[in-house]
């Protein structure tokens, strides 16, 4: 069974149409780039997975069961979510951050803490030295690492990542793209991954989803994205081969 | 002789202020019952907060004395006495703290309450771990305002009654005896300094977290 499963989704507010019956599904372990420009509807995709928005209609099926049936909390609880600059708590510690989900699962005390130490070891954070700062005594490159260990928490099955990397200087990108391909070798979690940036899709996914203007122009393996005729593709193509050429 | 005028004066001020300090706190924690919880729900409700809001400017603009005066011949609410003075210093003490909630809800990052829910956070949840905790200096500073000028107010409930620091100053001005006044004047105002600094500390306190 697909981890998760667009059938004919349409999401609209009032009467301008964001994604225009979307279909396709992703595969366990796989990583899914939603690739598109600003408006082309991929935040909007992303959301409909985790059930932050409902489709207007079709429906988006998670394990088999439809978000609209799902307790939306259970559900979102093991979905794990990482934004821009993490979107940490700012009065909690990187503790309390990472710790929040298994603590909201009342996992016991002494099973968080050692959670916690094994994530921020993992993400390459030191616990003595980082377990007890905030969030605001952070890089934006840290602070995004401990957005990734918390929603590593609670083991979630999938992991949506929204821009991610947007935000940051592209030295410490770089660095958190290698980041991201090593912890999914490790991991092997179904991650779906929002971002404009082609070089970053071709860089992480195991398949892309090119969105334009609310419909799904491309979906396949990044080798085959080189070869797709849609404009939009192209367009995006166009982009890649420059940065190349210039290098 | 004046020892004896001065301990007379000690001993009615000190009851005076414990009546004022009752009409204070009374007034500040029926007000901070309402406009509280009254601000988390507005905070949600476009519409309605800016309804709310414009009814508590509106009992903000009515001049004390008057607002007193005016509820004096209300039946059941109005009469002469503290409760009568209570109902009017609520009134005042409402909109600073019903705006600062409002503010403090609205105030907190939209990403951090996105990722609260994304994080399957229940709406209770993200009220009390993410938004009252976030909120709390500017919903302490609301507080801060309302109390302090409260404090001042508090003066005039005297007029109708209520007892207070202003029986002091109404005295004073009565019979033309200045050390009337300050006996009155100045441990308000030193009540006042002493609310704005407590109240300072603790919303200070509460931005480290």
């Amino acid at each position: 069974m697909s981890a998760v499963e667009f059938s004919d989704v349409h999401f609209r507010i009032g009467d301008r149409t964001i994604l225009n019956g979307l279909t396709f599904s992703i595969e366990p372990g796989e990583t899914l780039v939603l690739l598109g420009r600003s408006g082309s509807g991929k935040t909007t995709a992303l959301r409909l997975i985790n059930g932050m928005i409902l489709p207007t209609s079709g429906e988006v099926r998670i394990d088999g069961k439809t978000t609209a049936e799902w307790d939306r909390v259970r559900l979102r609880r093991g979905i794990g979510y990482v934004i821009q600059e993490g979107g940490l708590f700012p009065h909690f510690t990187v503790e309390r951050n990472i710790g929040l989900v298994p603590r909201l699962e009342n996992w016991p005390e002494s099973k968080i803490s050692a959670r916690v130490t094994t994530l921020l070891n993992s993400v390459n954070l030191p616990a003595d030295d980082f377990a007890r700062r905030l969030p605001r005594e952070l890089s934006g490159g840290q602070r995004q690492r401990v957005g990734v260990a918390r929603a590593l928490a609670a083991d979630p099955k999938i992991l949506l990542f929204d821009e991610p990397f947007g935000a940051l200087d592209p030295v410490t990108r770089l660095d958190l793209q290698r980041e991201f391909l090593r912890l999914r070798a490790e991991l092997a979690k179904t991650s779906v991954f929002v971002t404009h940036d082609v070089q970053e899709a071709m860089k992480l996914a195991t398949r892309i989803a090119l969105l334009h203007e609310g419909n799904l122009a491309f979906i396949g393996k990044p080798s085959d994205f080189e070869a797709s005729p849609h404009p939009e593709a192209r367009a995006f193509l166009d982009v890649l081969h420059e940065a190349r050429n210039a290098q | 002789m004046l020892s004896d005028v001065l301990q007379d004066l000690i001993e009615e001020g000190l009851q005076l202020l414990g009546e004022h300090l009752v009409l204070v706190l009374s007034a500040i924690l029926i007000a901070a019952a309402i406009a509280i919880p009254a601000g988390l729900l507005l905070a949600s409700s476009p519409r309605a907060r800016r309804f709310a809001l414009g009814l508590a400017s509106v009992g903000q603009t009515i001049p004390s004395l008057a607002l007193f005066g005016f509820l004096i011949p209300i039946p059941f609410i109005g009469g002469i006495g503290p409760h009568t003075a209570i109902l009017a210093l609520v009134i005042y003490a409402l909109l600073p703290i019903l705006r600062n909630t409002v503010t403090g809800i609205l105030g907190v990052d939209p990403l951090v309450r996105d990722s609260a829910v994304a994080m399957g956070m229940t709406r209770a949840q993200i009220l009390r771990i993410v938004e009252l905790p976030l909120a709390a200096p500017t919903i302490i500073a609301g507080l801060r305002i309302a109390t302090v000028t409260t404090i001042g107010t508090a003066t005039i409930a005297a007029a109708i009654g209520a007892g207070g620091l202003g029986v002091f100053i109404f005295r004073g001005i009565a019979s033309v005896d200045k050390l009337q006044i300050l006996a009155g004047a100045i441990p308000a105002a030193a009540l006042a300094l002493a609310a704005d600094g407590a109240l300072g500390w603790l919303e200070k306190r509460w931005s480290v977290h």
